[in-house]
């Protein structure tokens, strides 16, 4: 800021009278970009003023203005050789009156720490209730639709098919290839210590379609589609767009969180899919170049030691954690008010726990499908 | 009056201004000079650019074509730095829906130019002139605490406006401050403005549809039609012109009420005046 450099410094003199009492004349321009350096020490004075003296004054605004009225409230000083413009300003300043604090009051930290746990507790309460009522919501709303009561939108279903899906296919596939390269290599590395070095088709085969395919897929829908739906839903709340839908009788749930839902669901099996094929085909390159193992061998070796379940046991889960996704990301956004960083808060929440969410369901479908014998 | 301050007589001047939003075009060779402690109007029927030429005079908006210069300095949108005082810190810009920023309370939204232009101030003298502008704003004391969430449409229009004046400016351009206000409200913003106008000397570029605050605190009105101002004057002095927009702007079934009001509050100040 080379404003202030520029000008002339604000400045005053001090002359005390017989009986300690302050004489002040101020000197120079009062105004915005020179009481910084006065004011403080205006403030360090010493004994009651009873003048303040502005003859000198060559300009004045209403932060000058204020600083004088201040000095002259507090110590009941009087005001001479005011310009007209001072005058003016000064009695502007007059009649305002409010001691108030201007900044929200913050509690001790003895206070704030416990009431941060109470509120995080209750909060938690709140909203495992909430999500609940949210998909109770939900389902009624699936449940019109179903039975013709209301409509589905099937081009925003489309719409959102689109966005989740198609745009998310070369991300998911490039990510996929690379794990799958990963997982080729580095499994290869330790089999081979073993002399299984073969059993690498296995490795690759199996765990992709059980578990990677799908679970990266997750991770990154979350990532892509449900901070998205947060955001979006969230940014339509604060304009007010989510309340005008319902007095024109739109029902956001219908409208908005069904589409996206569905949209999720459907997708979600696919793009695991895709994500599986593409991380074999990493792996058999690998093995191409690095273990002497020949691409096509490799894919029809998968075809043999793949057992059929792991395919479902991956396409089982995808709908699920599509529900997941899309049912977090909703219901997030819909918990928007306020203000713009609420949006962001609400954003990153909605990822958070849906990655959570997913990855502890996903421990627990590996339980469950072992116990069934699709181990 | 010093060097601190602009001391010619139009502190905005713009020449030629064009402006188009791809084939779309808003402004064709528009012309408007402002003169220094003028409240001059814009109006014009919605979609002819009003606030367009706002954001090209405050340098939000790069014109295809055409010269702007605002106190003195020559402007190029989204570059401040042509002068000696950045031109930032002499205007103020109250936004249509006030533009708070929503994670500050008020008063630290008043506070925002103040610790970005001159951080010798110190804590206690910047929270002190947050207080008084806001009171000063037409806000009671405990708005400063609030968040822009917690007030009212109107009132966010006043934070706006504190935040606006924060740094004194010479300068205050207002997007409809008055639209969406009670008629009282609206009244009573009109005549903030007018003292803040006479108080500190300001010039103001005000972009409205009420005629009340037309006839009200206007000095001068520019109208906007056709791509371009078609004049600009008192609202006697546009009513002499033939133009069938201005007629009908001026002399509707609203702008007829609202000069029969006018007229009304003339004549009670006259009869106040000759009793007294």
């Amino acid at each position: 800021m080379t404003a202030h450099k520029m000008r002339d410094q604000a400045d005053f003199t001090v002359q005390a009278d017989d009986d300690g009492a302050l004489t002040i004349a101020l000197t120079g321009p009062l105004v915005v970009s020179s009481v910084g350096t006065l004011d403080p020490r205006l403030r360090q004075l010493e004994g009651p003023v009873r003048q303040i003296d502005l003859s000198g004054v060559r300009e004045i605004d209403t932060t000058g203005a204020w600083t004088v009225w201040r000095l002259a409230r507090d110590n009941a000083a009087q005001i001479t050789g005011a310009s007209e413009e001072a005058e003016r300003l000064i009695a502007a300043l007059r009649p305002l009156r409010g001691e108030g604090a201007i900044v929200p009051e913050e509690l001790p930290l003895l206070t704030r720490v416990p009431a941060f746990v109470g509120n995080y507790m209750i909060a938690l309460g709140r909203g495992t209730l909430g999500i609940l009522e949210f998909m109770g919501g939900m389902l009624v709303a699936a449940w019109a639709i179903t039975f013709g009561r209301s409509r589905l939108r099937v081009n925003a279903v489309v719409r959102q098919v689109e966005l989740v899906g198609v745009t998310a296919l070369p991300i998911v596939g490039l990510m996929s290839f690379l794990v799958g390269i990963v997982i080729a290599q580095q499994g290869a590395v330790q089999l081979q210590d073993l002399g299984f070095g073969e059993m690498t088709v296995n490795l690759v085969g199996r765990i992709s379609l059980r578990e990677l395919g799908i679970l990266m897929t997750a991770i990154m829908v979350a990532g892509r589609s449900g901070s998205s739906f947060a955001a979006q839903i969230g940014t339509m709340k604060l304009t007010e767009e989510i309340d005008a839908m319902r007095t024109i009788g739109v029902s956001p749930m219908e409208a908005l969180v069904i589409p996206r839902v569905l949209a999720a669901i459907l997708v979600m099996p696919l793009l695991g899919f895709y994500s599986a094929l593409l991380s074999i085909i990493g792996g058999a390159a690998i093995s191409t170049l690095t273990l002497d193992i020949p691409f096509w061998t490799f894919i029809t070796r998968v075809q043999e030691v793949v057992p059929t379940h792991d395919l479902w046991v991956g396409l089982i889960k995808g709908p699920v954690f599509g529900l997941i996704i899309a049912l977090t990301g909703c219901y997030q956004g819909m918990q928007v008010k306020g203000n713009s960083e609420e949006v962001g808060h609400r954003t990153t929440v909605a990822v958070v726990q849906a990655i959570f969410a997913v990855i502890v369901l996903d421990a627990f479908f590996a339980v469950f499908f072992t116990e069934i014998g699709w181990g | 009056m010093s060097e601190l301050h602009y001391t010619g007589d139009c502190p905005i001047v713009v020449e030629g201004l064009s402006n188009a939003f791809g084939d779309h075009v808003i402004h064709e060779g528009l012309n408007l000079t402002v003169r220094r402690g003028e409240i001059i109007g814009v109006v014009g029927g919605s979609g002819t650019g009003k606030s367009v030429l706002m954001r090209s005079i405050i340098g939000l908006q790069a014109p295809v074509a055409g010269r702007i210069e605002v106190l003195g300095q020559t402007m190029h949108a989204g570059s401040y730095g042509g002068g000696e005082i950045d031109i930032r810190s002499r205007w103020g810009v109250l936004f249509q829906g006030g533009a708070l920023f929503s994670t500050l309370t008020v008063a630290e939204n008043v506070e925002v130019p103040l610790r970005e232009f001159y951080p010798e101030i110190s804590d206690e003298l910047r929270h002190e002139i947050a207080r008084f502008k806001v009171m000063l704003s037409g806000l009671p004391a405990d708005a400063a605490a609030k968040y822009p969430s917690e007030l009212s449409g109107g009132m966010r229009k006043r934070a706006g406006l504190a935040r606006a004046l924060a740094l004194d400016p010479e300068l205050l351009f207002l997007d409809e401050p008055t639209a969406g206000l009670d008629p009282i409200g609206a009244a009573a913003f009109d005549a903030l403005t007018k003292e803040l106008q006479d108080t500190l000397g300001l010039t103001v570029f005000l972009i409205t549809h009420d005629l009340d605050t037309l006839h009200e605190i206007c000095d001068r009105v520019a109208v906007i039609a056709d791509k371009q101002v078609i004049a600009v004057g008192t609202i006697p002095e546009l009513l002499a012109l033939d133009h069938p927009w201005i007629q009908e702007y001026f002399n509707g079934p609203r702008g007829r009420a609202a000069t029969e009001a006018q007229h009304r509050a003339k004549a009670i100040d006259k009869s106040n005046g000759q009793g007294a």
